[in-house]
């Protein structure tokens, strides 16, 4: 049985004091935020029926926004916050990974909090109220005294399953660029590394898991008024997070951090930028599976020092623009646009990864098919898919301007999955990537686009504004420039859509670097 | 009345929306005396109590403890001053026994050593095994372990005033006739002023010096049990009545003298 012996289990290994470490933080902090501010709200409101069904209101609404995209509005949200703290008072704060994901995590974890806590105080029987008074104790004596202590089986009961709710979607703030064991899950999602998929899968249950026991053996404690049953479950819950801490704590976070979006192109080159570095003497690290929108912005705050990108994205995305010019003086108008926000457009790597309506070539073939315009009067019949942000990118729409598109049918998909499909007839046609391998891997074609409604996409490298006189780091990344052809590209994407040892992205980058750092 | 009462109610009225709880009511308790409020529920006879050391405050009229109108005294401390033995025990199921005794000395902010000096002296007072039932939860008592640990407990502080609400109400005949017994005389020995809530007559006349029957929030008739058997209210008679037939059937079941 080679699944076990397989080295990508060794690897994924070495990554785990860094994910556990930086997801047990995250989830504390948004565990004790949550606390912190639900439990009192619990207690102010326990008596006054209007103002705490709002609130309950409140956190269950917020607990039907699915996670990630609660995750991924507060990026935006913090942005905003950021620019309006330095326009007020001179001071910015980074709206990228940790902030955002506690601050989102934190108020998905109120709901149990809240509910339970509520409950928890309702619950008691007023005669033991009445009697705390009658003893002679004030109302916060109560409280204290008799009130809490009573609720607070009922109260930990709550704590656990947000503590649960947590560690599970906290696996989802890697997008937003919060180390967590999602990023495994992520990686391994987009570079079909399955080990990873798996092993982020098992450590994120196995955390929750330990997390729930130990938490249930401190609830079944209290309940049982059983002091060292619930002294043993809180002696866990602290060897679990020291043991988790401890290993990040005292390590550096200096150094250069190399963003990747969220596919295996990105995990390829981000390894290959991060090696290039390493190898220059600097202290890098790369922080990958970043949503495409927030890679930019924690460029442009400073975030991350930086990444590749595609020339076609930015004119559309950040400059708004939806003209189309020729490849060299596109990268030029960026290069001087970017310049104005400080970000440097060190120059092009030399291949391009361009959206292109993909199909099988066969298929092409019998039904004539060679340009876009060719295509536009099968479309009625036929279906497309497209990855996640495709139809609701400016290109797409360009795209049916231009052709006249109307397909009868479009999906979106996970993009490694959108080849395979678009293979074995699932789908007609597929918006897939110029510079991917899977391409000659299926006996794909790329159509013609005569009327350049999609613009080039150049593969860029942009350093952060902080960055822009590096010299060091510029001389560093400088014998890629140019280098990398669509050829080599490919297959270097192909590669690492493979699902062995050789196709993980670091394996990827240092075949890569073999093909293109000969002098 | 001689000196001032420990307790004294003057044109005491209390109202929850339209109903009238207590309805005018004047009322003085000597120092020392043992009173029996008795009355059916709704009577108003636990609101009266309560009144006393301010769980519910007055709409009308004065209620002096001590010769200190309670309006001018601030209720926590008043109610420390006051022990108050509830129904069904009201005992904290969090807390021990010994922790449950010692909360008012505790709140008062007596030394920790005192306190469980205290405790163990009222745990003896009220007849409890001190080794078994000192670090017990209430829990693991039966009700009247858990009615004496409640009288212990509102003894703490040594207050000269205790409240009862129908303290002995849940108890079986047995237990509530030894537990009855046993609170008469501490209530002698420590020179105590009770005001003990009862719908029972029965109990109320073995218990009380003085008896108060109250009917829709107002003050039907009170006095000795002798003194009560005089009245010519109905409802009073027929409250004397039960105990009256009770000992008539038992003077015919029970044969004199007997095996007892």
């Amino acid at each position: 049985m080679s699944l076990f012996k397989d080295p990508r289990w060794g690897e994924a290994l070495s990554h785990l004091p860094d994910y556990l470490g930086n997801h047990v933080r995250v989830s504390l902090a948004a565990l004790a935020l949550g606390l912190a501010v639900s439990l009192p709200l619990a207690i102010v409101t326990r008596n006054r029926p209007a103002p705490r069904a709002i609130l309950l209101a409140l956190a269950s609404i917020v607990q039907t926004v699915p996670g990630l995209a609660l995750l991924a509005l507060f990026y935006p949200l913090l942005l905003l916050g950021a620019s309006l703290t330095l326009a007020w008072f001179g001071v910015s704060f980074s709206a990228f990974g940790f902030l955002p994901a506690m601050l989102a995590l934190a108020l998905y974890s109120m709901l149990p909090v809240l509910r339970n806590g509520i409950t928890g105080l309702n619950g008691i029987d007023p005669a033991l109220i009445e009697a705390a008074k009658g003893v002679g104790m004030t109302p916060r004596q109560s409280l204290l005294m008799v009130e809490l202590p009573l609720a607070l089986p009922v109260m930990m009961a709550g704590i656990r399953t947000a503590a649960v709710w947590v560690i599970g979607t906290a696996t989802l703030s890697t997008p937003i660029g919060q180390t967590s064991l999602g990023n495994y899950i992520f990686a391994g999602l987009q570079t079909q590394n399955w080990v990873f998929v798996l092993f982020g899968c098992f450590a994120s249950a196995l955390l929750a898991l330990a997390v729930d026991q130990l938490l249930g053996l401190i609830e079944s404690g209290l309940r049982r008024r059983n002091r060292l049953r619930a002294g043993l479950g809180a002696i866990g819950i602290a060897a679990l997070v020291a043991a988790t801490l401890i290993p990040t704590m005292g390590r550096s976070s200096s150094g250069y951090v190399v963003g990747a979006k969220t596919f295996a192109e990105q995990y390829v080159l981000s390894a290959l930028l991060r090696d290039r570095l390493q190898a220059a003497g600097l202290s890098a690290t790369a922080r990958s599976g970043l949503g495409s929108s927030v890679i930019f912005e924690a460029l442009k705050a400073g975030d991350i020092d930086l990444y590749v990108d595609y020339s076609g994205t930015l004119w559309t995305n950040q400059l708004h623009r939806t003209d189309i010019k020729p490849r060299a003086e596109l990268v030029a108008e960026l290069k001087t646009s970017l310049a104005k926000d400080n970000i440097t457009l060190l120059g092009e790597l030399g291949f391009e990864n361009a959206y292109a309506l993909v199909m099988p070539k066969k298929r092409a073939d019998a039904l004539g098919i060679h340009t876009i315009a060719d295509l536009a009067a099968h479309a009625s019949t036929l279906s497309i898919a497209g990855d996640y942000e495709f139809f609701s990118r400016p290109e797409w729409a360009a795209l049916q301007k231009a052709y006249g598109l109307q397909f009868s049918a479009q999906r979106q998909m996970q993009p490694d999955f959108m080849y395979a499909a678009v293979a074995s007839g699932e789908v007609d046609v597929i918006a897939g990537y110029t510079s991917d391998g899977l391409i000659a891997k299926y006996d794909l074609v790329a159509l013609d686009d005569p009327k350049q409604a999609i613009p080039p996409y150049d593969a860029i490298l942009l350093l952060a504004p902080k960055r822009a006189g590096d010299k060091q780091l510029k001389a560093a990344l400088s014998p890629l420039l140019g280098k990398i052809d669509i050829a080599t590209m490919r297959e270097a994407n192909l590669r690492a859509s493979g699902n062995d040892a050789n196709s993980s992205p670091d394996a990827v980058a240092k075949w890569l670097w073999g093909k293109v750092g000969r002098p | 009345m001689p000196s001032r009462p420990m307790i004294g109610y003057t044109h005491v009225t209390k109202s929850f929306g339209p109903l009238r709880a207590v309805d005018d009511l004047s009322l003085d308790i000597a120092e020392g005396e043992f009173l029996a409020i008795v009355g059916g529920s709704g009577s108003g006879k636990t609101t009266l109590l309560r009144l006393s050391n301010r769980l519910i405050e007055v709409d009308g009229g004065t209620i002096t403890v001590e010769g200190e109108d309670v309006q001018n005294i601030d209720p926590v401390a008043l109610r420390r001053r006051i022990g108050y033995v509830f129904q069904s025990g009201g005992l904290f199921p969090h807390l021990s026994v010994a922790d449950n005794i010692g909360i008012t000395p505790k709140l008062l902010g007596a030394p920790s050593a005192e306190i469980a000096a205290r405790v163990d002296e009222l745990i003896e007072l009220v007849q409890l095994d001190r080794a078994s039932h000192r670090d017990r939860l209430p829990g693991a008592l039966s009700g009247g372990q858990r009615q004496r640990v409640g009288v212990a407990r509102a003894l703490a502080a040594k207050p000269r005033i205790l409240l009862m609400d129908e303290p002995f109400g849940a108890l079986d005949p047995l237990t509530r006739d030894a537990l009855g017994d046993d609170y008469r005389s501490l209530h002698r020995r420590l020179g105590l002023t009770t005001v003990m809530i009862t719908h029972d007559m029965t109990e109320a006349i073995l218990l009380a010096d003085r008896i108060a029957v109250m009917r829709g929030g107002q003050l039907l008739a009170q006095g000795s049990p002798a003194e009560l058997s005089k009245s010519s209210d109905a409802y009073v008679l027929e409250l004397l009545r039960t105990p009256r037939r009770q000992v008539e059937r038992l003077n015919l079941l029970l044969p004199q003298g007997g095996a007892a």
